[in-house]
């Protein structure tokens, strides 16, 4: 698990003291790298035992005990993903940059220090831990973006820097508060994520009022990350600005960033503001949606539109996550791979072409698809991934987030009005417009543009990172089990830890229950240790459908 | 005084030991300068370097010899006062900031001397003045007795004016000279009658006067009233010191003309020194009054919204760095403060070790970061606005690489102590009930985050543009001081729990720190 997180930092601690005159040692070096990391991240893969909602593969160190800091480390159903798509968009980033030639070895080494941080991030179980990583992951890519971006890069690197600083700081004031509470109700405190679980599990965290600001402290920092509107507008910046590898890591992984911190920190520690402030984060999920599609048609620039295009995307992720539903869930995580795959694919094909032209703007190209068939062709797939078309990726994942909200809105379920995926259903065809119109401008067309005659098709390596992706956009929306299964018991526990009552709530702590495949909540005996998730069922608990308490949070909070 | 006279006493040599080395080992390095062996001061340096790092093992050896107080007169018996007082302190705080002070120096005269012959500055006096500066520092932060306390300040400040003026073909260096030196002397004024005034209200000058009056009975208003004034006065001197809006107008001015190295040395030591001192003050003004906890966090909340809010518009590097030092200056207070609150008030106490640990994080970045400024340095010219820093990278590549470290920390970002200082802080602050501090202190954070990646851009991103800017060759000095900074500040982060535990600074029982069950 260390192995995992930490490999891509020594290996960019060894390619510092290579001298800087040894390109060819710094490319193929941080290639081989991260293609190690992804080969052990597999192998976490192959540990995971899909049916424990429980962390799996735990690391506890005491760090600093005389403040209860640990580094602890783990995985379960929603972070693995996220760190084999980390792994493996690290590949895709590390070799299409091949292409740096300024300052190559720097631009190796913060890849791979960036890499560390965002792996660290989804595996964290330690608050500060957490936040540690969280504000690491900073460092590498303002510098990115401030030394290989795009004209803007100075104003787009600080903006970028700031509006997540911003965000975060008073997460970690929040997380202190956290630290002071648990002292208070167990005597000694801890940013032990499992341990602050189990007092929200028994709803003794924080009372109502208090738990929506310390929800608020840490929304603000995620909300930032996602981006949810109106705190979006560094990522336009950002991400036209940054470098390809940049863009791509940016969309890919560091987004979900914003997603997980939800999932993982939000929902399981502050239930009870989470269902009261459900409605409002889902209402600007749609406005997400809707005003990301809109400010992405109307764009000139190919990056830009991307950019835009993610915050539509986002916004479904959003909208599955805060429907509280397992579909919502299931494909709130999935789309979030899914983005992860589409968008990156879409910023390393833009990168291509933005090294053969050095322009991103429409105007200067068009007629492309004769001179660069295949290129046009894996942009056609990518494309269409991205617009949801049925059998691939993005497909799944957004219809999944679609149904999760429509039963949310039908259920009215903490108090989520109807007309909010109704309003949000029109970004799926928005997304369609910009994205063919897209297309269309580039491939299509007269080619008259002088500059763009000598333009030849991909090379082969090109090819193999664009097919590497297609892969997963047809695996994912032919065959999602393979990835959904392995999130179902840790969604269906993230569920309960949200929706039921305290008392009922299922606790990480407490290895004696676990969630079965129905999505009850049982009594777990007979563990193997080798294999957590290999275990007998007892009696039930909590049913799959137990009554949801919205309506009781609903009427408890009026009564207050 | 005391009336009964002294008694002369055995003097623990050892106790003193650090301090005595530190002088002696100036006074070595300025009969070295007259004889100036081969014209140069490496000899100075090396004398310096091996003398400061006799005093730093001689500050660990007493690590765990008793301490207390020596040299006393016996003032226990005029007042009432109870306990073994004395001039000079053997404590762990004093241990602790002594040790802080030693290696400040040292990283401080190992960049210097490379940056004083580019700057062509080749006084071999700079040295002994460095250390005897040092040592007044040393003074300050290890005695209780206010009337010793100024005079270590005073010869912490006598030794800094004439540094800040020692590049005196610069115009700048004269005015940041006499502008340092004015203030000062209006500083240690306001410090001299203040502490009158607590003389005149506790017929002592040691702060077991002040804490034996608060515990009895008033006699009288106009004692009290007295002692207020007295109180107030030496904060202000305080105030001036370590630079708190709104007595912090020297600051830019004189980082702005006093030469880097010198700079640096001010920034690092003259703070860590002072808020030495401050907490010793601290420790027994809460019991009078919990107005001056009150007084103290609004200029803290003053200090750093001010000093970041100016820095925002600065273009030179060392002014960005002043305002900085100043806004750092109320993050301190903020933790000095929460020390205060929870040692008066109905909190669980706080332990020293977060001001002690800020403190040393502190110390280092801004060396650090100074030392890398001064590569400007070269034939005797040197530029400061952030223009002169374009393409620093390309001519030192491993200080630019540890200048984001210094950086980092100061903006408190992780993996590095600043950022864990910082973090102690909040949760002091929160410790107390002072939320709202602990947000501004927040707010700062953020706002700071933006001028400190103006002088990161300029330094490790920006391409000089037709006016190729020319640096000073990295020598070996400037290269360890960068390391060993560096070092520290990422050793400090993770390895904070063994230094905690070894500066044993932390609140004695407090479940907080230490005392957690099954250490």
């Amino acid at each position: 698990m260390s192995l995992v997180i930490w490999m891509p930092l020594f290996g960019a601690v060894f390619l510092m003291l290579v001298p800087k005159d040894f390109v060819a040692v710094h490319r193929y070096g941080a290639l081989g790298i991260s293609i190690l990391t992804f080969i052990a991240s597999l192998s976490l893969y192959g540990a995971f035992s899909s049916g424990t909602f429980h962390f799996q593969m735990v690391e506890a160190i005491p760090w600093i005990s005389g403040l209860g800091i640990q580094y602890k480390v783990g995985v379960d159903g929603i972070s693995l993903w996220l760190v084999m798509l980390t792994t493996f968009i690290t590949i895709i980033a590390v070799w299409f940059s091949f292409y740096v030639g300024h300052r190559a070895k720097e631009f190796m080494v913060y890849l791979l220090v960036l890499e560390t941080a965002m792996l660290g991030v989804f595996c964290a179980l330690d608050l500060v831990l957490f936040y540690v990583f969280f504000e690491a992951t900073l460092v590498p890519m303002y510098f990115l973006i401030a030394i290989w971006g795009g004209e803007d890069k100075k104003y787009a690197s600080v903006k970028f820097f700031l509006y997540t600083f911003l965000g975060s700081i008073f997460m970690l004031i929040a997380i202190v508060a956290l630290y002071f509470i648990s002292a208070e109700k167990l005597g000694k405190g801890t940013f032990d994520l499992v341990a602050l679980q189990s007092l929200a599990a028994q709803g003794d965290l924080a009372a109502l009022p208090i738990q929506l600001w310390l929800f608020a402290a840490f929304a603000v920092a995620f909300a930032v990350k996602v981006p949810f509107w109106p705190v979006h507008t560094w990522l336009p910046d950002a991400h036209t600005e940054a470098p390809t590898a940049g863009s791509i890591i940016l969309a890919a992984v560091m987004l979900k960033m914003g997603a997980y911190g939800f999932l993982r920190f939000c929902l399981p520690l502050f239930p009870d503001a989470t269902i009261q402030a459900a409605p409002l984060l889902m209402g600007l999920a749609v406005v997400g949606i809707i005003y990301g599609a809109v400010m992405a048609a109307v764009q000139h620039d190919w990056k830009r539109l991307v950019a835009y295009s993610s915050v539509s995307h986002l916004g479904f992720v959003m909208l599955g996550l805060f429907s509280l539903t397992h579909n919502g869930f299931t494909g709130s995580v999935l789309q979030s791979v899914n983005h992860g795959i589409s968008t990156g694919a879409l910023f390393l094909m833009v990168g291509m072409i933005y090294e053969r032209r050095h322009t991103r703007l429409f105007s200067d190209y068009g007629g492309l698809k004769r001179q660069m068939p295949m290129f046009a062709a894996l942009f056609l797939i990518v494309m269409l991934s991205s617009v949801g078309l049925p059998s691939m990726n993005g497909f799944i994942g957004e219809f999944l987030c679609m149904l999760g909200a429509f039963q949310a809105g039908f259920e009215g379920r903490a108090g989520i009005p109807l007309w909010m995926p109704v309003v949000a259903g029109g970004g799926v065809v928005l997304a369609a417009v910009y994205l063919l119109w897209m297309f269309q401008k580039v491939f299509y067309g007269r080619n008259d543009n002088p500059e763009n005659k000598r333009l030849r098709d991909i090379k082969p390596w090109e090819q193999l990172l664009c097919w590497s992706l297609v892969l997963f956009v047809f695996w994912i929306g032919l065959y999602p089990k393979t990835f959904t299964d392995e999130m179902e018991a840790s969604l269906n526990g993230l569920r309960h830890q949200v929706l039921q009552q305290p008392g009922l709530r299922p606790q990480w702590a407490d290895t004696s229950i676990d969630v079965n495949a129905r999505g009850d909540v049982v009594q777990a005996s007979n563990r193997d240790p080798n294999n957590p998730g290999n275990w007998t069922q007892g009696k039930v608990l909590v049913p799959a459908d137990h009554q949801v308490r919205s309506e009781q949070v609903a009427a408890r909070s009026e009564r207050e | 005084m005391g009336s009964s006279g002294l008694h002369p006493a055995a003097i623990d040599w050892m106790a003193l030991g650090p301090l005595i080395g530190v002088c002696l080992t100036g006074v070595v390095a300025m009969v070295l300068e007259m004889w100036r062996p081969r014209m140069n001061n490496n000899g100075i340096v090396g004398v310096c370097i091996v003398g400061l790092l006799v005093s730093g093992f001689l500050v660990i050896a007493n690590w765990n010899r008793p301490g207390g107080e020596s040299f006393g007169a016996d003032y226990s018996e005029a007042n009432g006062a109870v306990g073994n007082l004395g001039l000079f302190i053997n404590d762990r705080l004093g241990q602790v900031i002594q040790l802080l002070i030693v290696g400040i120096t040292l990283v401080t005269v190992l960049f210097s001397e490379g940056y004083l012959r580019e700057k062509r500055l080749p006084f071999g006096e700079y040295y002994p003045l460095v250390l005897w500066s040092a040592a007044g520092g040393m003074v300050m932060a290890t005695t209780r007795d206010l009337l010793i306390f100024f005079l270590g300040l005073e010869t912490l400040s006598i030794a800094l004016y004439v540094l800040a003026g020692l590049s005196s073909k610069e115009r700048r260096s004269q005015e940041a000279a006499l502008k340092y030196f004015l203030l000062g002397a209006f500083a240690s004024s306001f410090l001299l009658y203040g502490i009158a005034l607590i003389y005149g209200a506790t017929g002592t000058t040691h702060l077991s006067g002040i804490a034996a009056i608060a515990n009895t009975q008033p006699e009288s208003i106009a004692t009290f009233s007295v002692l207020y004034a007295g109180i107030g006065l030496v904060l202000v001197g305080f105030a001036f010191k370590v630079a708190l809006v709104p007595f912090h107008m020297w600051t830019p001015d004189v980082y702005q003309g006093a030469p880097t190295s010198v700079v640096g040395f001010m920034a690092a030591g003259v703070k860590v020194a002072a808020f030495a001192a401050m907490l010793r003050f601290i420790d027994v003004i809460v019991f009078t009054s919990s107005v001056w906890i009150t007084v103290l966090a609004a200029l803290a909340a003053v200090t750093m919204t001010i000093g970041n809010l100016i820095a925002l518009a600065q273009k030179d590097a060392k002014r960005i760095l002043a305002y900085s030092s100043i806004a750092h200056a109320g993050y301190i207070l903020v933790a000095v403060v929460a020390y205060g609150a929870s040692k008066s008030g109905p909190y669980e106490p706080l332990g020293q070790s977060t001001v002690a640990y800020y403190l040393a994080m502190y110390g280092f970045m801004t060396l650090g970061a100074f030392a890398v400024l001064s590569l400007t340095g070269r034939d005797g010219k040197e530029g400061s606005t952030l223009e002169d820093y374009y393409g620093l990278y390309r001519s030192a590549p491993f200080p630019a690489a540890m200048f984001i470290v210094f950086m980092a920390s100061l903006a408190g970002i992780p993996l590095t102590g600043g950022f864990l200082g910082k973090f102690l802080i909040f949760r002091d602050a929160l410790s107390v009930d002072m939320l709202w501090l602990a947000l501004l202190l927040g707010v700062n954070s953020v706002i700071s985050v933006a001028y400190y990646l103006r002088i990161v851009q300029a330094v490790c991103t920006e391409e000089p543009g037709v006016v190729r800017s020319r640096f000073a060759p990295v020598n070996a000095g400037l290269f360890t001081a960068c390391a060993v900074c560096a070092f520290l500040l990422i050793a400090g982060f993770v390895a904070a729990d063994p230094l905690f535990d070894w500066m044993g600074l932390s609140a004695p029982g407090a479940s907080v720190v230490a005392g957690l069950p099954g250490r």
